[in-house]
């Protein structure tokens, strides 16, 4: 059996049902005929590596200075190599938190963006499991 | 294929896609239980070296599992595919094809890519994989799909290859094969084994050495195929292993005994339905079916009974409303009330595809022509609308006997409300 990886569909997020344009035999062509486009896939814009993405939701206002509330759904990626400035899932003693990684006095620091929140440092216990890379949030 | 073969397998996959969201699996001991809890199937090295064996039903060693803290995890299906979808994406662009053996283990064609060095090649596919996934995997390399896998097999007990074999090289081949126990040999089952034992077979190298004839001599076309694989030569032992699907099963414990004749129906239909939906998603259509339930065997004490009785399908289906007839009848044929069932399932066999299937006599095609696409239509709102939206009314819509998963990890990465949480909290 041999796999063909454009059969492979993806159901990170419910996707638009593709309905069928058929044109009516009667009347008129639509002027649209040929110009069909498929709906907007919001996924597919957000996840671009999907197999190396990963979807969470948050949990907690620390990152609220960044623009992540609580209760937000963060795309994680793997697949991106994580640098100074950006925001990540690290795992610290075991628990998944969402840090900014920032390199100060030569270190690296796992840091909130929240008044009152201690900042972590990156040593053998801390892990950065992968790269915030989009956000996702609806308000009803 | 025709250019080098890899097999890649994911190591003990099943905890390992547990353990990407389940932060609390990690390097504690783990094992994987089959549906409804019963039996063993994957075990985190943790847990293997606590000597945990494979298939080891769950209430035989409940004391092992409270002594040292195993963890348990029942099945998860849903997460374990998208997990091999991730692995296929990962893998991808480090062959000219794959081929998926099973859930965790996928044959690749290197051909094209001879000029890399395969081993480096094959340990910058493990470590995108373990990136892109966490999951942890061998690589064995060979001429033959039986030698890749002899390879992995060695990948995997040997720590000096470091997680991927080669035996293309002449010398490592030879000194992989002579230490090679037979029985562990792909496709050799027990009773070939001590067969080839008696003969003063004991190695994969003995095997390799072995003269055509006498394989021939043995019985199987499996084992002149293997042998010829061992030498290096493309002989398609796996084809022949693993003939494509000749039965499929659905088969279910129950959470709560079944005690009552209409619930027993119930379920059967509901299996029935489920392997009509598999046979049509492979085009295939059935000629016979078997309906078997049993009582718990592993409580002598109660009253034990067990029914197994198979018809012919005339003409073949792949009709759910069929097939659930079929087995209803197989079903009233061996009831017995006073029983409580514990597991029940259902078989198709002689399994073709469907445009080869037999036409009978008296078959209306039009009739026939409409049955098929109200199987179209159940199957296209059903993957719409999730899975038992549309159910015939033989299947119930209370499920008393629905599988017991308590111990089940959610769907992580394929559904909206069961995603894991990041803390911002602190």
């Amino acid at each position: 059996m041999s796999v063909a990886l454009v059969d492979l569909d993806w159901i990170c997020l419910p996707r638009w049902q593709h309905v069928a344009l058929d044109p009516i035999p009667a009347g008129f062509p639509s002027p649209a005929e040929g110009e069909e486009d498929d709906p907007i896939d919001l996924s597919a814009w957000l996840i671009e590596k999907p197999a190396a993405s990963y979807l969470m939701r948050v949990q907690g206002w620390s990152m609220a200075g960044a623009g992540i509330n609580d209760g937000d759904i963060v795309v994680v990626s793997r697949a991106v190599q994580a640098r100074p400035g950006h925001i990540v899932v690290a795992v610290v003693h075991g628990d998944r938190t969402l840090k900014r990684l920032k390199r100060m006095d030569g270190r690296l620091w796992l840091v909130p963006e929240g008044e009152g929140y201690p900042h972590t440092i990156v040593d053998e216990f801390v892990e950065v499991w992968g790269v915030v890379v989009g956000l996702a949030r609806k308000y009803q | 294929m025709s250019g080098p073969i890899a097999l890649c397998d994911c190591n003990c996959f099943y905890v390992s896609a547990e353990r990407i969201m389940d932060l609390s699996l990690r390097d504690r001991p783990t094992i994987v239980a089959s549906n409804n809890d019963g039996c063993t199937v994957a075990r985190s090295p943790e847990a293997k070296a606590l000597g945990i064996k494979m298939g080891d039903p769950l209430h035989l060693i409940a004391d092992k599992i409270r002594e040292h803290g195993i963890l348990v995890r029942s099945s998860n299906y849903t997460l374990y595919g998208d997990v091999q979808r991730r692995v296929l994406a990962a893998t991808q662009p480090f062959a000219r094809d794959i081929e998926v053996y099973s859930v965790d283990e996928n044959f690749l064609d290197l051909s094209g890519f001879e000029h890399l060095d395969l081993t480096d090649h094959c340990q910058k596919l493990r470590a995108r994989i373990l990136q892109w996934t966490t999951i942890p995997t061998c690589v064995g390399i060979g001429p033959t799909k039986t030698l890749a896998k002899l390879a992995n097999a060695a990948a995997k007990k040997n720590p000096l290859f470091d997680g991927v074999a080669d035996l293309r090289d002449e010398s490592i081949r030879r000194y992989v094969m002579e230490r090679f126990d037979i029985a562990d040999v792909w496709g050799i089952g027990a009773s070939t084994a001590r067969k080839l034992g008696e003969l003063g077979v004991r190695t994969a190298g003995e095997l390799r050495d072995m003269p055509m004839r006498q394989a021939r001599g043995l019985g199987t076309v499996v084992l002149e195929r293997l042998v010829a694989e061992l030498n290096g030569v493309q002989a398609d032992a796996v084809e022949v292993i693993a003939p494509p699907r000749r039965g499929m099963a659905v088969t279910r414990s129950f959470g709560r005994p079944i005690t009552d004749r209409e619930d027993l129906m119930g379920a059967i239909a509901q299996f029935a339905m489920r392997a009509g939906e598999k046979l049509r998603s492979h085009r295939l259509v059935a000629g016979r079916v078997t309906v078997f339930f049993h009582t718990n065997r592993f409580k002598p004490e109660r009253p034990q009974f067990a029914a197994n009785r198979s018809s012919g399908l005339h003409p073949m289906t792949a009709d759910s409303l069929e097939l659930i007839n079929a087995a209803r009848a197989l079903v009233e044929h061996c009831y017995r009330d006073g029983y409580a069932y514990t597991k029940a399932g259902i078989m198709l066999e002689q399994l073709v595809a469907e445009d080869d299937r037999p036409p009978t006599l008296f078959e209306d095609a039009g009739d026939r022509a409409r049955r098929r696409r109200l199987m179209e239509a159940v199957d296209s709102i059903n993957g719409r609308f999730g899975r038992m939206t549309i159910v015939p009314g033989t299947q119930g819509f209370k499920r008393p006997w629905k599988v017991r998963a308590d111990l089940k990890s959610p769907a992580w990465t394929t559904r909206i409300k069961d995603l894991p949480i990041v803390s911002a909290a602190g």
